[in-house]
């Protein structure tokens, strides 16, 4: 026999809302069992809802399916040995979780990337975040019935993970980078091929805009749902478009400058009600300022060295550093413990959809059970970052 | 035996009508037969139309251009194993997707393919359609319930909700087409008079919009064209389909009341919801659309136009013969296509056998009811991808709210408007009267 005070892990259910506070399931509740298999919890999610009717009373996410281990073996790597690694946490934006890595172990080693690096980094992971945000967009609209969107966005998309394959031979886990710089030069073109992608994309975001934005089902489906103010999303450790559509300007290109990102001139985007409309906005109003800086920075390239001056084997002195960047989905943390020896001692990823997806319960309770998924689908998270 | 069989070619009954239940049973083989012909024909369109609007090709392995798709569906369905979940209530089970089958098929039997192409005409054949198809939502109850699952226990849930709900401000829609039966003034726009009782019999309602020289979508406007639009609403979310799909909503539910079905059983929820779509597509083009009549029957009569209106079916599919053709010939000319380019060159062939045939006097007044009735029924099917193309899904709620608060009062609103227009003659003489 079932016991219903408890979920299936044997842990006590979380306080109900109101005054319903007994956790006992009179005939009216339900507990469903949304995911690790379904079409919609974008991978191996595994959310436990209790329901009455359509109104979800509780929930309880599952993580843990597609834990790889990827902190511990970076312990057990040599610094260089673990940059591809982390590739493959958030794969839909690799190239950002690379910078990540890269700028925190320079940080630790007191190196900085040559100009030129630095802007092909930023030329690169801005094109990351409009990828990222366009599997995104993708996505949630198929989540919440739209299905032709996300054959836009990964048309498009196309065209950046082409610049990818002949800038460094991947697509999707790409370890673009390498620390103390970049790995490969940039190729015959890239430049012009870059400002083609920019002016293409353009009018594609219109597009999607066009099918979405002023759609009334869209905007019902979307507006005042999943509401999450700065406090909360404050005290959540909620990062990302999502804090920033809740009001709160926080963007660590502008807050913590990081790869020359004070150089380029950009707009922070905020919402005002922290729904999933507002996301929803200020994800695409993203989109158009990453091709402004993509803009800037090929403009502006400048001549010289990829790679700075970094010893062949890596001995990081004694020491432990933080160091985040504003990755497409949130703050990207790399804590990094050296020991001085060849690897590092302790290596703690602060994944921005891992922390985000904390916020799932506050945001759902009530709501129905159509809403949950379109609250997963605007958290944006990527099952192999919240799992590592 | 053979008495009735030749015996009904003279007659312009319907064979219910007529009482002949030989040429009753060949109609509905006939349009069974048809019908799911016409399904298998929808599943390729809908999944090519849906392909090209979201940029992809479709299926394109399974002969040219994927025709032959359904039918490697229909076998890879029929040979799937037949899985009923463990904790299910077996006769329940199996009796559901049968139950749904008989209720969309059994609706069709009213349905006037032309003003004798019907299995039979019963005066009250729109009620009685009502009726059949909304007893089609028990089998989706029974498929949700005997899953013993939650997904498909929550889509019959909100299957039926939705289906009962949208029903009112559906028969309402229909309630006002059957006013403006007996209406045969002009109402509100004119002098006349209303007489008559009104019919709620398929085959007379078609009659009386050819006595009133009008399609009821342009009668009264735009009081027709709303309710029209009403009916055009209530019967997406009453056959379960974008952006009403919630009984089967893909990202939420799974499948919805038929996650736990597989193979062929599966398969009899695809038939039967596509013969529903086909049935309510045949009442709004039956009630508004004119029926099996061509357009401007009355505007542009005459021997000159009758003839060029009845070449327009053959025509219509002489071009698509062309198309073929024309597809065919830019098929690549790779050794691996011959067949599929062979194919393709024999479909078309084909195609424009029967698009001459359909030419050929004899036939073509014979059949020109039924293609225009099947070509109205097609915009409607056309209408149903399109909005599955452009639409995200609604929310519970929301699908309930702008069923009772938007689509009923509306409807309501339209019935009473549609009845004081039709009597407005009466009502300023009486007011006269009185004074």
């Amino acid at each position: 026999m079932v016991d219903n005070d408890r979920d299936f892990y044997g842990q006590e259910w979380k306080e109900d809302r109101g005054e319903k506070s007994s956790t006992y399931l009179d005939a009216s509740e339900l507990v469903l069992n949304m995911g690790p298999q379904h079409p919609s919890t974008h991978g191996v999610l595994r959310v436990i809802l209790k329901l009455d009717g359509e109104k979800v009373l509780g929930t309880e996410c599952v993580i843990g399916y597609l834990h790889r281990g990827v902190e511990k073996i970076g312990e057990n790597r040599t610094y260089t040995m673990f940059a591809p690694y982390v590739d493959r946490m958030d794969y839909v934006a690799a190239v950002s979780n690379g910078l990540g890595y890269c700028t925190a172990v320079e940080k630790l080693i007191n190196v900085e990337a040559p100009p030129r690096a630095q802007y092909i980094r930023v030329i690169m992971t801005e094109l990351q975040r409009i990828a990222s945000h366009q599997v995104w967009l993708g996505t949630h609209a198929l989540d919440i019935g739209a299905m032709t969107p996300l054959f836009y966005t990964f048309r498009d998309r196309e065209e950046i993970l082409k610049i990818f394959e002949k800038y460094c031979g991947a697509r999707l886990t790409t370890h673009a980078f390498r620390i103390g710089g970049c790995q490969y030069e940039t190729y015959e073109g890239f430049e012009k091929e870059v400002k083609k992608v920019c002016a293409f994309m353009e009018p594609k975001f219109g597009e999607y805009e066009e099918l979405l934005t002023t759609n009334r089902i869209w905007v019902e489906r979307t507006k005042g749902v999943g509401k999450l103010n700065g406090d909360e999303c404050k005290a959540l450790g909620v990062t990302g478009p999502v804090l920033r559509a809740s009001g709160v300007k926080w963007d660590l290109r502008k807050a913590q400058p990081y790869s020359g990102y004070d150089k380029f001139e950009f707009d922070i985007p905020v919402g005002e009600n922290g729904d999933t409309y507002d996301r929803y906005m200020v994800r695409v109003k993203e989109l158009h300022q990453s091709l402004r800086i993509i803009r800037q920075a090929v403009d502006n390239i400048p001549e010289g060295p990829i790679l700075a001056k970094v010893p062949k084997v890596l001995k990081p002195p004694v020491g432990e550093i933080y160091h985040s960047i504003e990755a497409p989905k949130g703050e990207l943390g790399y804590f990094i413990v050296s020991d001085g020896s060849l690897q590092p001692y302790r290596m703690r990823i602060r994944p921005p959809s891992f922390v985000n997806l904390q916020a799932l319960d506050k945001m759902v309770r009530g709501l129905l059970v159509a809403d949950v998924v379109a609250v997963i689908g605007t958290l944006d998270i990527v099952l192999g970052e919240v799992d590592r | 035996m053979l008495d009735q069989l030749t015996g009904y070619l003279s007659s312009n009954l319907t064979p219910g009508a007529a009482g002949n239940s030989l040429w009753a049973l060949i109609y509905i083989l006939l349009i069974f037969a048809g019908v799911s012909f016409f399904v298998m024909l929808m599943n390729w369109v809908e999944r090519k139309a849906l392909a090209h609007f979201q940029i992809r090709l479709g299926p394109m392995r399974v002969g040219p251009h994927g025709l032959l798709q359904p039918i490697a569906d229909a076998v890879k369905l029929m040979t799937k194993e037949d899985v009923i979940p463990a904790g299910a209530d077996k006769t329940i089970f199996w009796m559901a997707p049968v139950w749904v089958v008989l209720t969309g098929f059994t609706t069709l039997i009213v349905v006037p393919f032309g003003p004798t192409h019907a299995v039979t005409d019963m005066n009250i054949g729109i009620l009685y359609m009502l009726g059949i198809s909304s007893l089609g939502v028990l089998g989706i109850i029974m498929a949700g319930w005997a899953s013993n699952s939650h997904y498909p226990l929550m889509g019959s849930l909100r299957s039926s909700a939705q289906m009962v709900s949208y029903e009112v401000a559906m028969g309402l829609a229909i309630v006002s087409a059957i006013m403006m039966t007996s209406f045969t003034g002009y109402g509100m726009y004119g002098a006349g008079t209303a007489a008559g009782t009104g019919t709620l019999s398929m085959i007379q309602i078609v009659e009386a919009q050819k006595a009133q020289h009008v399609w009821f979508v342009f009668k009264f406007f735009p009081l027709g064209f709303i309710a029209f639009g009403i009916f055009a609403i209530a019967m997406i979310a009453e056959t379960n389909r974008a952006p009403f799909d919630l009984p089967e909503a893909e990202s939420e539910l799974v499948a919805g009341f038929h996650t736990e079905y597989s193979g062929l059983r599966w398969s009899l929820f695809m038939l039967a919801e596509y013969a529903g779509m086909f049935a309510v597509s045949s009442i709004a083009a039956t009630l508004w659309l004119g029926g099996w009549m061509r357009p401007f029957p009355n505007a542009l009569a005459g021997p000159t136009w009758d003839l060029a209106f009845s070449l327009v079916p053959g025509a219509l599919l002489l071009l698509v013969a062309v198309a073929a053709f024309y597809n065919a010939a830019r098929m690549p000319k790779h050794l691996a296509m011959r067949i599929q380019t062979l194919g393709l060159w024999g479909l078309g062939a084909v195609i424009a056998l029967v698009g001459l045939i359909m030419l050929i006097p004899a036939v073509r007044v014979r059949i020109a009811d039924i293609s225009w009735f099947v070509m109205k029924v097609g915009f409607f099917m056309y209408l149903y991808i399109w909005y599955r193309a452009t639409f995200p899904r609604y929310r519970f709620d929301q699908l309930m709210r702008v069923g009772w608060k938007v689509l009923l009062p509306v409807a309501l609103g339209v019935l009473i408007v549609t009845g004081i227009a039709g009597l407005t003659p009466e009502l300023l003489a009486w007011a006269k009267g009185a004074r």
